[in-house]
């Protein structure tokens, strides 16, 4: 899971009142089924699902709960689907439970909740009836191939026909609608010499089986079919697959917010409801729901997601905030100046929108070959029908036939399974080192990429800092220390709190957070202080020297120590940028941040190509110049602000912490906390390419060697069926080579290695 | 000929079976958890596939 998103859900759990709790259950609600029965079902996502043990625990204890009929764990879809026997019972125990359980839950939105799709099902359906079709045609042609004669010969066609034809025009729906749909944009893809080859063998055949003679290729239409649909499905399957997991990762933005009444009563309103004017609480830990001025309170907020900028901003009465940006230390009350669809979120979306026209003049290969392909396959044909006119003197029905021979015999089969199954074999190889691909395409675009252009904070960086250097003793000092910095959400107390070993100290009392300045409490009575160095130096006056920079951290009349953070780069960044430039990819660093930490950072992993203080529209704009210049660019970022920039890459990646929009606008999305995954992506998508050119030459051999032999003539359905059966599980066999892929050493971390390298080693030696 | 009249409606009438079989399976959601049915046949506690 995402290393920001998991923290602040559990810190959540603590508070049952939370505005995120109440959002999750009402969305629930509103995605509730009611059963003939009377009882309702819900439907939740619980990421964390990941074995055997999991489907136990959950249906044992979920099960338990009173006013539960029926619960049951999905592993597939990370799932969980709990049926309760009235309207009046509340879902909150289940969540808790499956909280207590370690699986955090989230919604699911209408459409994913509405399990398979139902273009999925038609495309299973469909495959379903033509393989049917498909092996009973078969084993009625066999006889015929093996000489049958008269009657049996004239009852075996009669019988296949009846059987091809709902098959063909059932199966062939999908093919027939996206070739009439090419057509009408005056564009040529794969599915219009398939749509016309299936259809011309059907008719060709019904017409030969009804005057008596001559071949059928019932067998070849269908089995055509079965094939092709088989691509298909496997394509889809990959997509379904890729959306849902993404789906399943946690949402960062707010779904609503508390309004403050008159009385000064709270009320959660959704967030469509909420209107410039209204005065909304936001609690620590919460995200501001929509943009707006604070009008009371003092708070520390994190805007990583929006600006880029990793430090957390102090913010005051009257400060300004945007929508989706985290509430770190203090409750504050905001007043909302603009509605949720006109936030800086609804900005970030046009200026994707605009981007993203841009990129929509890729041409999948498949479509490229199709435009080179179709015309020369349509031109064999007529020219053998014109040949044959002339040279038989006018014989119509011999120069037909043949004519529809060289089309059956084209007929893109193996070329429409060449590229789904090299794509769905990669998707697969990169789902299982923790790579999420969106889009086919995306893989062809990516093997293609020139440059790559990075975001810092939250893609090269974890976006949450670590602690580089402290001089607090260990020991009781330390245990004290941890103590204070437990007791915030502040991303630099969680610093210090993970570089701290051993149990907090429990004689700490009167913890409390003061905003804006860090922790105080009370120990032995001595005040002691954790956080910004001027308020905690003024418990040490005479120590208050030294200019370190950092967390400080007091004990009244013992000491002043102080902690020093840098923000933590992910492993594998420095590897992967290595490897990036062994492959001839130059790679620039572009970020929101101030111009010094962006040097350091670009120092400290070997780029020497950055640019600092950019604003979204500058990225957008550094990313539509390399386009401009023809330079193919991969971009990498999570934030809000790399939404539009992500949106106009060749190709772009998102980290899983990444914001709702990021993520939407990438399209891989890395689940792994390393980097180093970034290159294995590259590769997978350079080896996908060679192969689908390899499945397109075999493909295009196979045309080069059977249509001399229909041109002539000399086709017959035993060689058509032979030849494109053989030529299909070629190309699938070839595709399957790319299971073969496995990360290099440098490239494999699986999640327990990306754990391994968080800051623990790294604490001993600074506490040390 | 007798033979065939017999036997073709025979192996037709089977596929239907299966064809139907399957999208019986398909609509009744047996593919909706492929992973978990794995996993499940494991468990030791008597497990009856809910809806």
């Amino acid at each position: 899971m995402s290393c920001c998103a998991a923290p602040l859900i559990s810190d959540k759990t603590r508070d049952t009142l939370s505005a995120s709790r109440i959002a999750l259950l009402e969305d629930l609600k509103a995605n509730s089924k009611q059963l003939v029965d009377g009882r309702i079902s819900y439907l939740l996502s619980a990421p964390a699902i990941h074995c055997g043990n999991c489907i136990t625990s959950i249906e044992d204890q979920v099960g338990k709960l009173e006013g539960i009929t029926d619960v049951r764990a999905n592993l597939t879809m990370k799932r969980v689907a709990v049926t309760l026997d009235g309207d009046s019972r509340s879902l909150l125990p289940v969540v808790q439970a499956l909280e207590n359980l370690g699986y955090a839950t989230q919604s699911l939105t209408a459409e994913e909740a509405g399990g398979s799709d139902p273009e999925f099902r038609l495309l299973v359906r469909s495959l379903a009836v033509s393989g049917f079709a498909a092996a009973n045609i078969m084993l009625l042609s066999v006889p015929v191939w093996n000489g049958a004669e008269g009657a049996t010969k004239e009852l075996f066609h009669f019988i296949s026909a009846l059987i091809a034809i709902p098959c063909v025009a059932y199966g062939g729906m999908p093919f027939f609608r996206s070739a009439i749909a090419a057509l009408r944009r005056r564009r040529v893809n794969m599915d219009v010499p398939i749509s016309l080859g299936v259809t011309l063998a059907t008719g060709m055949s019904m017409y030969e089986s009804f005057i008596g003679g001559g071949h059928a290729y019932f067998d070849a239409a269908t089995s055509l079919l079965f094939f092709l649909l088989i691509g298909r499905v496997l394509d889809h399957l990959m997509r379904a697959r890729a959306r849902a997991a993404a789906s399943n990762l946690a949402r960062l933005s707010a779904k609503g917010g508390f309004v403050v009444g008159e009385a000064g009563d709270l009320t959660y309103v959704a967030l469509d409801a909420i209107n410039p004017g209204m005065r909304l609480r936001v609690s620590a830990g919460e995200r501001f729901p929509v943009d707006g001025t604070i009008v009371e309170g003092v708070s520390d907020v994190d805007r990583a997601l929006v600006t880029g900028e990793s430090d957390p901003q102090r913010v005051v009465e009257g400060t300004g905030v945007e929508a989706g940006t985290l509430n770190l230390t203090g409750p504050v009350d905001m007043l909302a100046t603009r509605p949720a669809r006109e936030s800086f979120l609804a900005e970030v979306m046009q200026m994707m929108a605009a981007a993203e026209k841009g990129r929509s003049s890729y041409v999948r290969i498949a479509d490229r070959m199709a435009r080179i392909y179709s015309p020369v396959v349509h031109i064999l044909a007529f020219t053998s029908f014109t040949g044959w006119m002339i040279w038989t003197g006018g014989d119509w029905h011999q120069s037909l036939t043949v004519a529809v021979a060289v089309l059956i015999i084209t007929c893109p089969c193996a070329l429409g399974l060449a590229v789904p199954v090299a794509h769905v074999v990669s998707a697969a190889r990169l789902f299982a080192n923790g790579i999420l691909l969106k889009d086919g395409s995306a893989l062809e675009r990516l093997a293609a990429i020139e440059g790559a252009a990075f975001d810092k904070t939250g893609t090269l960086t974890t976006g949450e800092p670590a602690v580089a250097s402290t001089d607090i003793p260990p020991g009781a000092t330390a245990a004290i220390a941890k103590a204070l910095a437990l007791r915030s959400v502040h991303p630099a107390a969680r610093a210090v709190a993970h570089a701290i070993d051993g149990v907090p100290e429990p004689r700490v009392s009167g913890l409390h957070e003061v905003p804006g300045h860090g922790v105080e409490g009370l120990v032995d009575g001595r005040r002691v202080r954790l956080g910004r160095r001027s308020w905690v130096a003024a418990l040490m006056p005479e120590q208050a020297a030294t200019d370190a920079q950092g967390v400080a951290f007091a004990i009244e009349g013992r000491g002043l120590w102080f902690t020093t953070l840098s923000e933590r780069v992910r492993p594998g960044a420095r590897d992967m940028i290595t490897a990036l430039r062994a492959r001839n990819i130059p790679v620039t660093l572009l970020s929101g941040d101030g111009a010094a930490q962006v040097a350091a950072i670009a120092r400290d992993i070997g780029i020497s190509d950055w640019q600092a203080e950019l604003k979204p529209g500058d990225k957008l704009a550094f990313l539509t110049a390399a386009a401009g210049q023809g330079r193919k660019m991969l971009m990498v970022g999570d934030g809000l602000n790399d939404a539009p920039a992500l949106a106009a890459a060749h190709v772009s990646m998102a980290p899983a912490s990444a914001s709702d929009i990021g993520r939407t606008a990438a399209d891989f999305v890395l689940t792994h906390e390393s980097l180093s995954s970034i290159t294995f992506a590259h590769r997978v998508a350079k080896a996908t390419g060679q192969v689908v050119k390899q499945n397109f030459a075999l493909a295009i051999i196979y045309n080069v060697l059977a249509v001399p032999l229909a041109m002539a003539g000399q086709l017959n359905p035993l060689l058509a069926a032979l030849a494109m059966s053989s030529s299909s599980i070629i190309v699938v066999a070839n595709s399957l080579r790319l299971h073969l892929l496995r990360p290099e050493r440098a490239e494999a971390h699986g999640p327990e290695a990306g754990r391994k390298v968080k800051p623990q080693p790294m604490a001993k030696e600074a506490i040390a | 000929m007798t033979t065939l009249s017999l036997l073709i409606p025979i192996a037709l009438g089977l596929g239907l079976l299966g064809l139907g079989a399957f999208l019986w399976s398909l609509r009744a959601g047996q593919y909706e958890d492929l992973d978990g049915a794995a996993v499940r046949i494991l468990r030791e506690d008597d497990d009856t596939p809910g809806r």
